[in-house]
């Protein structure tokens, strides 16, 4: 392990003390078409093991799609995405899940109806193997299992401080809260990558700091790879270690919050230029 | 037994006593604390290891005798822990407020001198490392929470369990010296040390003793009969005298077991889910709880709203204080034979009475519905028509009561919390009359105290069945009382303070070479029971022309406890008679408007209206009847009044950011208005600059009617005029 920081390294340690790892997740060559409107363009990158990843960019830009081809909701085209090392083949989303992928909604999708705990108990489904006759029987083998998962998103809750809406139902709580569920239901799933659409959109100045310690939290206690898009540029300079900036579906930039802060493409992005 | 042993000084010191507990009840709960969703416990026998390793890990630190610990969390055993751990080691546990801002805490950090703190998670090391740039003198920082941490220069700083495993290693190598440090704790060593909040300038250091702590503890548990069955909940912050004693001193003494909240929101849901059988809130709680209540049989349905009112306007008439009051102390005994035909016997009359009530109502509805048609039984109320009345009188309230307690009272009781409660105390401010009597007609045994940081809280008490509203009680045990001739309180007693901490001259100024103590409040003995009133803080209240008493916080709080007044402002110091101004409360009196069809645009012309003026005058000629009731106060009945055109706003500077008034700028801002309530007119102009918040300045003109309001007797100071 090098100490400089030399992102090209195997691993690197940063300024802050975050060992950063090798590369988790490699996207080669994406593009995604939905018929003719071409979504994402032959876009590479990578996410490394333990760094927060941001990806902006403006509106339709194609940041979701991406975070779309990532969980295996959408499947590219043309690319390749290699995920630990192998290629991944066609897969449906919850085979992707169970790879150790997490994520969160950009508009909330959670089950209204139930208390915040069952919510984020629906995050352990994946761990859990008990067949639907064990679990009609209780006693034993889906008891036991119901216990050791309750422990680990009684932790999640005492980590994201939402011990006081423990019984109450979604459906009843305001934006800001139902956002920390959501964050709740993909940690419970102890994923080792955790995709964020937009945590922070909607929040007010207060709700905002709290979102971003709890993101930096994550990553520093369970050493969680987290990659999340987000429009408010001062948290993903704060927040990210690298950043990639999409426009009309391209990669215009892609490196650390400085070196994408004076890139000229991101600033005309922004900024806007004369189209000639 | 113990308290036998007690007199002779073998309990000298908390360590002391928890040496006791872990003997007598060893394995009895002594503390509680919700996490991850689950109520952990820790016997007596648990909680004093934890402490140990924690003495001895501080030992293994080179604390030292007299070394101060500050200690600055939430309430969480760990931090309870410390502070009898600090104890153990011949330290001195100074608590702080976990909320306050770096300023104050680089203030009490700088003047105690602590070398030692330990914080509860990220959010306090993070404003003590911010305190250590300027305080050199911190040399240890210990945590309990590790979160966000990981990443902290640990050359100074510490992980609690890691100091208690160092602790354990070392076992052999301190347990000596740790034994003989206890061994020197005596009756006079400091028990803690307390700062008070410092509403008036800095805070100070309250030094208390071991003497101070454990006799008023025993003194105040003797006085309510608490037990090793107590629960209680500790949420109040642990920087207060309040929650030292309750959670420490009478926790140590007794035995009880002491309960954390999982964290300040689920407050209300620990409450109820412990039931706390003893309990203290400040009046603003209470509060808070009735309205809440209030607001929700609103929107309940026609039966349960009428249930409600039913049974609670039925307990309110005396029902409640009768036959609603636990009993003094749990019996854990079996009962004898003739326990249980006796109980036998009630359960059948109950039963009985039940039926009766059943029976009654169907007859009742059968004759109503038999001789009167739909429309008119809407106005119609059948009284009893077949006279079926076999209990009768008290007989009849009792299970009356008993009935609603099964219906209402009861699970009110639950959903509040306050299903257990033997004792319950508030303090603080004067608590509304509406407020105490809607908790203690429903069986709460809701009392006052009076107390300050320098008395170890108990000063005066309410024993049970001599509760007052208007009365804070009697001298607690070992308490000595007497008033000044301007009516100023002193006390004396067991609990009375040993010093300002490095402040000899503000001891000296407090607590004279007797050992009596200034309040700094007034007040005076009810002349039918001997109970003690509070008026008002010593320097306000003045002399009117004539000599008598003039207490404008009394009469102000008074008219404040009807809804429909926001804000009084009582005048009369040095004058022949008291005049009052008035603000309304827009959301109470708006809501009034709405219901009877009163029009208005704006706060001013509400203010204005005849009806609510007319509304106003009722409260404040009902105040005068009650304050004339007060001997010694009824020269502070209110002769004319007005209602203010505008709220007092501190941002006008008319109020501090506390909400109180500020009597001075009041009475300079609004010198006309005050002219024209002495000087008889029936209305008077105004024009009044005002403050938005986003600072700009407007002005409000109005023309203010003057109301002169009946007064009982004829207590207008002729003489001076």
């Amino acid at each position: 392990m090098t100490t400089v920081t030399d992102m090209n390294a195997d691993s690197y340690v940063t300024a802050d003390g975050r060992t950063i790892g090798g590369v988790v997740m490699d996207l080669k060559n994406i593009t995604l078409r939905f018929g003719g409107v071409v979504a994402i363009k032959d876009i590479s990158f990578d996410i490394r093991e333990g760094e927060i990843r941001a990806i902006i960019g403006p509106n339709g830009a194609g940041k979701s799609s991406m975070l779309n081809v990532i969980s295996g909701f959408y499947k590219p085209q043309e690319g390749e995405v290699w995920f630990r090392g192998s290629k991944r083949p066609p897969m449906k989303p919850y085979q992707v899940a169970r790879q150790g992928l997490a994520r969160t909604f950009q508009n909330i999708a959670l089950f209204d109806g139930m208390t915040v705990l069952d919510n984020i108990m629906t995050g352990r489904l994946n761990h859990m193997k008990a067949n639907m006759f064990q679990q009609a029987i209780w006693k034993g083998k889906a008891e036991r299992e119901e216990l050791a998962n309750r422990e680990i998103c009684e932790k999640v809750i005492d980590f994201l401080e939402i011990q006081h809406i423990r019984k109450t139902p979604v459906g009843r709580l305001p934006y800001g809260l139902k956002k920390r569920v959501e964050l709740a239901r993909a940690l419970a799933a102890q994923p080792s990558l955790l995709l964020l659409d937009e945590p922070m959109a909607g929040m007010n100045v207060e709700e905002k700091e709290d979102m971003s310690r709890f993101i930096l939290d994550m990553n520093d206690e369970f050493g969680t790879t987290i990659a999340l898009i987000e429009h408010d540029m001062g948290v993903v300079m704060d927040l990210s270690d690298r950043v990639v900036v999409m426009d009309y579906g391209k990669k215009i930039g892609d490196g650390t919050p400085d070196e994408v802060r004076n890139n000229q493409d991101v600033i005309d992005a922004y900024l806007g230029v004369a189209h000639d | 037994m113990s308290q036998e042993l007690a007199a002779q000084g073998d309990f000298a010191s908390v360590p002391a006593l928890l040496a006791r507990n872990v003997n007598e009840y060893g394995d009895r709960p002594a503390y509680r604390e919700k996490e991850f969703g689950i109520w952990q416990s820790w016997t007596w026998a648990e909680a004093a290891e934890e402490i140990e390793k924690l003495a001895l890990g501080l030992l293994a630190l080179g604390i030292d005798r007299g070394d101060h610990v500050a200690i600055i969390g939430r309430n969480r055993p760990a931090h309870y822990w410390a502070m009898v751990a600090a104890q153990k080691v011949g330290a001195v546990p100074v608590p702080l407020y976990q909320d306050a801002v770096v300023e104050e805490m680089e203030y009490v950090l700088d003047h105690c001198g602590a070398r030692f703190v330990i914080c509860g998670d990220q959010e306090q090391v993070d404003k003590v490392i911010e305190v250590q740039e300027k305080i050199q003198h911190i040399e240890h920082v210990v945590y309990y929470d590790k979160r966000g941490l990981r990443k902290y220069d640990h050359s100074h700083l510490h992980w609690y369990h890691d100091i208690q495993e160092e602790g354990r290693v070392a076992h052999s190598r301190l347990e000596g010296e740790m034994a003989a440090r206890e061994a020197e704790l005596n009756y006079d060593s400091t028990c803690v040390m307390l700062y008070t909040s410092g509403t008036t300038g800095r805070p100070k250091g309250v030094v208390l003793s071991n003497r101070n702590i454990i006799e008023s503890a025993k003194n105040s548990s003797g006085f309510d009969n608490l037990g090793v069955n107590e629960d209680i909940l500790a949420y109040l912050p642990m920087a207060w005298v309040g929650d030292f004693i309750f959670s420490l001193g009478q926790a140590m003494w007794c035995g009880f077991c002491v309960n954390c909240p999982e964290s300040p929101e689920t407050m209300m849901t620990d409450l109820r889910e412990i039931g706390p059988t003893y309990y203290f809130a400040p009046p603003r709680v209470f509060e808070t709880q009735l309205t809440n209540v209030m607001i929700r049989m609103e929107d309940s349905g026609d039966l349960k709203y009428a249930l409600f009112h039913h049974f609670m306007d039925f307990a309110k008439k005396g029902a409640g204080e009768k036959y609603g009051m636990p009993r003094r102390k749990i019996t854990t005994q079996k009962r004898t034979l003739e326990q249980k035909i006796r109980h036998g016997f009630r359960y059948a009359m109950g039963i009985g009475f039940a039926a009766e009530t059943i029976v009654e109502n169907v007859i009742r509805l059968g004759f109503a519905k038999l001789r009167h048609g739909k429309d008119v039984r809407k106005h119609f109320r059948a009284k009893d028509p077949i006279g079926l009345k076999l209990y009768r009188g008290n007989t009849h309230d009792y299970f009356k009561y008993r009935l609603g307690d099964v219906l209402v009272y009861g699970p009110l009781k639950d959903t509040l919390g306050f299903g257990r409660i033997r004792v319950g105390y508030t303090a603080g401010e004067a608590i509304g009359p509406e407020i105490f009597e809607f908790y203690r007609s429903m069986g709460i045994n809701l009392k006052q105290l009076y107390g300050q940081t320098e008395a170890t809280v108990f000063i005066t008490m309410q024993p049970d069945g001599e509760v007052r509203n208007d009365t804070v009680g009697v001298p607690a045990p070992g308490v000595e009382l007497k008033l000044s001739d301007t009516g100023e309180i002193f006390y004396r007693s067991p609990g009375t303070f040993v010093e300002y901490y490095n402040n000899p001259e503000s001891t000296a100024d407090t607590k004279d070479p007797e050992g009596w103590v200034a309040t700094g409040d007034a007040g005076f003995f009810d002349k039918e029971n001997e109970h003690l009133r509070i008026i008002d803080r010593a320097k306000d209240v003045g002399k009117m022309a004539d000599g008598r008493l003039f207490a404008p916080k009394y009469v102000e709080n008074k008219l404040k406890f009807y809804p429909d007044i926001l804000e009084a402002v009582v005048f009369g110091n040095n004058r022949n008679m008291c005049t009052a101004f008035i603000n309304i409360d827009l959301t109470a009196v708006g809501n009034w408007a709405e219901r009877n069809n009163v029009a208005y645009a704006s706060y001013q012309e509400l203010a204005g209206h005849p009806k609510v003026l007319a509304t106003i005058q009722e409260h404040v000629e009902a105040v005068n009847r009650s304050v004339a009731e007060d001997e010694m106060l009824s020269g502070c009945q209110i002769h004319r009044f007005l209602v203010l055109h505008k709220e007092l706003d501190a941002d006008d500077g008319e109020m501090t950011r506390t909400r109180k008034v500020r009597r001075k700028i009041v009475e300079e801002k609004y010198a006309p208005l005050i002219d024209a309530l002495y000087g008889g007119k029936p209305e008077q102009f105004i024009e009044t600059e005002v403050t938005y918040e986003d600072g700009r300045k407007g002005s409000i003109k109005a023309t203010l009617e003057i109301r002169d309001a009946a007064v009982v007797g004829n207590t207008q100071g002729m003489a001076a005029e």
